[in-house]
């Protein structure tokens, strides 16, 4: 007779489920899965019934449809011929145009006040809390409308600037004039400033989709190219340094590679200005900039610079004096301390609430519904939705459109944060 | 978690009133009150006055039909809506019926499914500029900036005017009218364009109406009627017909003041059916008997309407000119009550 000295063999039963401690967690979040996955299902089933009860039905071919309405800021060509999709596209680009302005002027200025507001200049530091504490703590919406109604109130006309004959003969002067060697005219309807433009045009090659125009393409590749080129010779230079010592001098390279071959290119292209001017009613020529679009990126640059600055304070403040002290120690003046040494270990603490900031301000262009700038919102959602009444399936793809837009900031930002974050070794 | 699940219980029960309604009728009278889709402030033809009252052309359409399903014009709760939330608000149930000079459209009619009853108020769009801009005609408007209100059908047929005349324009799209008058005043237009009507209502609040001009083209058809949602006619026909007793009562010369006496007094076969005196020509529609009557009661017929709140003696100062009635050149016709 042999004896197995076998464990005892556990046996599986029901109610383990809810009594074995290593099953029961499984068990809950299975049922708290189903029953989120049930209460989806019933809210689109009940939203689709109610629909057709009112026949009414889910269906985004209107999308193809005309869109027989004009927009006032296009950055692809658009006419009111063109499709509800089309009209879409260029509101998503006006909406992308204002957050990726908005993002780098408020970083830039986030940072600037930020530093500036803990300087040991009394007066400077105190002028920066008062700019913070008025911008941050006022609601978004107020400032864009304060600033479009000052640009729509307080500007000239555009007739304002004209100069007849009598008026010379007479040694006046127009009411208004145009700044900057007359080339740009803030006018209350919107702002004139030079358009550049190229007489040899590299010619447009069609995606299907959109039309891309190959002048453009090839100077962002040129200055993509530019700036690699510039890197390896950066590198180049440390890899000498830290060889022999002595750091070879590059600056004149750099500004060769950065900058002469775009101006070549430009220059072989006739790169020329066109610049406004008074015609009829209103400006010719040169690029019209609408106050909706100007008063936007301004209040959202002031908005979410202020926001920024304290968000850059933190970081700073959370570095130990200890590091500054040592950075002085070695005779570092007071400026390169806080470039080579403080922001770029601050970075590690700004970086993750400044990922939020800018998903914050890509989602707040959406109030330029305030100022009826023309962005998604006022397009897909504002006027398409009222003109084809398919309120459900605009505002749908609206909301996956902004989801989009903002978890590819989330991803590119973390990607750069993971660049920055202190490496673990 | 929890709260996600009272979120979504709150919202889908949202979803479930919103379509709830059986029919407008009964839950009008349940409520005891009429809620009336309104404009947010339209001089004229809706907006409330000093006392806070609200006044007006199509005001004046929704007291009339609570007079006449609930005997008294006052029980009525107007809702201001912009030219964007308008049909969605009529659609999902926030209001019973909507008078809001809204345009009959084809599209509006069958695919936003809504039923458009009558018109109140034939009107067309025009252009409105100063008058110092020297300009007399709308076809002169090449390379103007027009001021626009988005969500109405102005800003297709606007597009469709300057395309057919090889002429360009920079649309101003404004949320709505006062944010418009006050972009049209500060100058940062040339034009602005809405229904006619509008526009002269418009004039009438500035401070300086005699220096802006509306131009003679009107540009489309603009039928302006009372709205209510597809599928519900008894609510439809009462709202119709409650319209149509106006106009009946203008052709057959009965008056706010007069109206009693007429009752009483009237051999005419087809006022006494509208008023009630004979026939049961209420309970066809399941309102009570005096509907007619008392809508006139309340408000005055069609003519006392128009006088009173968009007339040439009013500041508004419209001639009635299609919303005359057709016994007198206009388009304005009932059908008869029989």
């Amino acid at each position: 007779m042999a004896y197995v000295a076998d464990a005892p063999k556990a046996s599986f039963r029901p109610s383990m489920l809810i009594y074995d401690t290593r099953y029961r967690s499984i068990t809950i979040q299975v049922i708290v899965l189903l029953l989120a996955v049930l209460f989806v299902g019933w809210l689109a089933d009940n939203t689709i019934q109610n629909l057709a009860a009112k026949d009414k039905d889910i269906n985004f071919s209107f999308l193809w449809n005309r869109a027989g309405y004009d927009l006032d800021q296009q950055l692809i060509p658009y006419t009111n011929d063109s499709t509800h999709g089309r009209a879409a596209m260029v509101g998503l680009l006006n909406t992308l145009a204002v957050a990726f302005l908005g993002c780098i002027f408020s970083t830039i200025l986030g940072v600037f006040i930020g530093v500036l507001r803990l300087s040991k200049n009394w007066l400077v530091s105190r002028l920066m809390t008062v700019y913070i504490e008025m911008f941050r703590n006022v609601p978004l919406l107020l400032w864009i409308i304060m600033v479009f109604v000052i640009f729509s109130e307080i500007a000239p006309a555009p007739k304002d600037f004209k100069v007849t004959d009598e008026m010379i003969a007479a040694g006046e002067l127009p009411k208004a004039s145009m700044m900057f060697m007359d080339s740009v005219a803030v006018t209350n309807r919107g702002t004139n400033i030079p358009m550049p433009l190229v007489e040899h045009p590299l010619g447009y090659v069609n995606l299907g989709f959109a039309t891309a125009n190959l002048t453009v393409v090839a100077l962002f590749a040129l200055i993509g190219a530019s700036i690699y080129a510039n890197r390896r010779v950066a590198r180049h230079a440390r890899a000498v340094q830290e060889a022999t010592g002595d750091r070879p001098t590059i600056w004149w390279k750099s500004l060769l590679i950065l900058f002469a071959p775009s101006i070549f290119f430009l220059w072989a292209l006739g790169f020329h200005l066109e610049y406004p001017e008074l015609k009829g009613f209103n400006f010719k020529g040169g690029l019209n900039v609408a106050h909706s679009f100007t008063a936007l990126l301004l209040a959202l640059v002031l908005y979410y610079g202020a926001v920024i600055a304290e968000t850059v304070r933190s970081g700073i403040i959370a570095i130990s004096n200890g590091q500054s002290e040592a950075a002085f120690a070695l005779g570092l003046r007071p400026g390169r301390t806080m470039r080579l040494v403080i922001l770029p270990q601050a970075l590690r603490v700004i970086i993750p609430p400044l990922i939020s900031q800018f998903l914050s301000l890509t989602k707040d262009t959406s109030l330029g519904i305030g100022v009826s700038y023309l962005d998604l919102r006022g397009t897909l959602g504002g006027i398409t939705l009222n003109q084809t009444g398919r309120e459900l399936e605009c505002m749908l793809l609206m909301m996956l459109i902004y989801l989009l837009i903002s978890l590819l900031i989330s991803f590119v930002m973390n990607i750069y944060n993971h660049s920055v974050k202190l490496k673990e070794r | 978690m929890t709260k996600s699940v009272f979120l979504g219980t709150l919202a889908a029960s949202a979803l479930v009133a919103g379509f709830a309604s059986a029919g407008t009728l009964d839950d009008v009278k349940a409520r005891g009150e009429l809620i009336c889709g309104s404009n947010t402030g339209l001089t004229g033809f809706g907006a409330p006055d000093a006392n806070g009252e609200w006044q007006g052309f199509d005001v004046a359409l929704c007291r009339a039909v609570a007079a006449a399903v609930l005997g008294d014009a006052t029980k009525v709760k107007f809702v201001p809506t912009t030219g964007e939330t308008r049909f969605t608000a009529l659609a999902s149930g926030e209001v019973d019926l909507l008078v809001r000079n809204s345009t009959w459209t084809f599209s509006r009619d069958n695919d936003l499914k809504l039923d458009f009853v009558a018109v109140n108020y034939y009107d067309g769009q025009g252009f409105m500029v100063k008058k110092d801009l020297g300009v007399t005609s709308a076809k002169e408007l090449d390379g103007a900036t027009v001021c626009i209100q988005t969500g109405t059908t102005t800003e297709l047929n606007l597009a469709d005017f300057f395309k057919f005349n090889n002429i360009t324009y920079t649309p101003v799209t404004v949320a709505d009218d006062a944010e418009a008058q006050r972009q049209y005043l500060a100058g940062a237009c040339d034009a602005f364009t809405t229904d006619a009507s509008g526009l002269a209502a418009s004039r009438a609040t500035m401070p300086d109406p005699a220096n802006h001009i509306i131009l003679p083209e009107i540009i489309s058809k603009e039928p302006l009627g009372p709205v209510v949602r597809h599928g519900d006619n008894n609510w439809g026909d009462i709202v119709r017909w409650t319209y149509y007793a106006l106009l009946i009562a203008e052709e057959k010369g009965i008056t706010q003041a007069n109206v009693d006496e007429i009752a009483a007094s009237s051999t005419d076969p087809e006022v006494r059916r509208l008023l009630g005196v004979e026939g049961e020509t209420g309970a066809m529609m399941g309102v009570d008997n005096a509907w007619a009557h008392n809508a006139i009661k309340a408000v005055g017929n069609y003519g006392e309407i128009f006088a009173a709140n968009i007339g040439e003696s009013t500041p508004i100062g419209l001639a009635r000119g299609l919303n005359e009635l057709w016994s007198k050149g206009g388009l304005q016709y009932a059908p008869p009550v029989r």
